[in-house]
């Protein structure tokens, strides 16, 4: 989909999934899960050298409810990993995860009784990123294939069948803002 | 130095010290499981040697019959620039010693993980709670009979 028939004819036709996906995969707000020292290479990829801000990720946010992708970077023991588990289940559909290095991977090299060897045994994760810790540019290369992997997603079809999108039974609109 | 610490505790406490060891100027006190309290609180508050400071405290499984656990204390004094290390021995049926957070508050974290990881309990301790495994977690993993990657299921994991 590119801009130039825009300039001739106005107008463009195409489908609404690819519309939505691109303005998915082009602005995906990390959640900086960052656990122990993949996180310093996290930080680098933010940094200016990296930039990840060239491929529309810059925005890390704090809160979950803000976020997009969750990149699990660190060492996740038993303990966290049910905080790990609560922030995940915080974060509004659509959501995906990057499980960078070896330790969030694997348990790394940490194969001993306090580490979840591997956070697919307890979420689901979309890319998984080798190293430790991995370079930025791996990290990068991770964000890039998930932004594949978001093109050819079903978004509207998905909305339609219902499929993912979890409404929870209760307090949907509780709380919303009533501000004055 | 070292001959002036065990003489002014031996002065005090002529049965309490069972054992003393030197290596490269580093004294290693053995002191009889009860006494510890009494001892260190002396250790402290004399003026002379003055350890104010308890710069670690942790656990040994020595993995034997008699005598299973260690508690080692590292002492130091501001004061004299001097480094003192006691131990005392544990039984294995009867993990229970009294605790030195009443001497030194800095103690307190030190005693908690040791308990966690030995299951040594402190009597008297004002918050003998597990320090880095959940609270409901029921083994002591620094034990020599615990194997490395854990009990299965111990540890549950949140629902995929
Ligand atoms: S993979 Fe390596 S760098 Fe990353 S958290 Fe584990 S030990 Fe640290």
């Amino acid at each position: 989909m590119g801009l130039g028939s825009l300039q001739h004819d106005g107008f463009m036709t195409t489908r609404l999934d690819k519309v939505i996906n691109w303005a998915r995969k082009n602005s995906l707000w990390p959640m900086p899960m960052g656990i122990s020292c993949c996180a310093i290479e996290m930080m680098a990829t933010a940094g200016p050298r990296f930039d990840i801000s060239r491929f529309g990720s810059e925005v890390m946010r704090f809160t979950p409810r803000q976020c997009d992708v969750m990149i699990v970077a660190g060492t996740v023991t038993y303990k966290m990993a049910k905080v790990v588990r609560k922030i995940y289940d915080q974060m509004p559909e659509p959501k995906w995860v990057i499980s960078m290095g070896a330790c969030a991977s694997s348990g790394g090299m940490f194969r001993s009784y306090p580490v979840v060897q591997g956070i697919d045994l307890f979420m689901p994760v979309d890319v998984f990123v080798a190293g430790c810790p991995p370079r930025p540019e791996n990290l990068l290369r991770a964000l890039l294939e998930l932004q594949k992997k978001i093109e050819k997603e079903r978004t509207i079809g998905k909305l339609v069948h219902g499929e993912r999108i979890h409404i929870p039974e209760t307090g949907a609109t509780e709380g919303a803002s009533t501000s004055a | 130095m070292n001959q002036e610490i065990i003489q002014r505790l031996k002065a005090q406490f002529p049965d309490s010290i069972e054992e003393s060891d030197e290596f490269r100027d580093d004294l290693t006190l053995r002191v009889k499981t009860e006494d510890i309290v009494k001892v260190c609180n002396f250790l402290k508050n004399d003026h002379e040697l003055a350890f104010d400071m308890i710069v670690d405290l942790c656990g040994v499984d020595m993995y034997r019959p008699e005598g299973r656990f260690e508690v080692v204390y590292n002492l130091y004094s501001l004061k004299k620039k001097k480094y003192l290390r006691l131990k005392i021995l544990v039984d294995e049926d009867n993990p229970i010693v009294d605790t030195v957070s009443v001497v030194w508050s800095g103690a307190n974290w030190h005693e908690r993980e040791t308990y966690d990881m030995y299951g040594i309990k402190f009597k008297g301790h004002p918050d003998l709670r597990r320090m880095y495994m959940p609270e409901d977690f029921e083994y002591f993993p620094l034990r020599k009979d615990f194997p490395l990657m854990g009990i299965p299921d111990s540890l549950p994991l949140p629902r995929k």
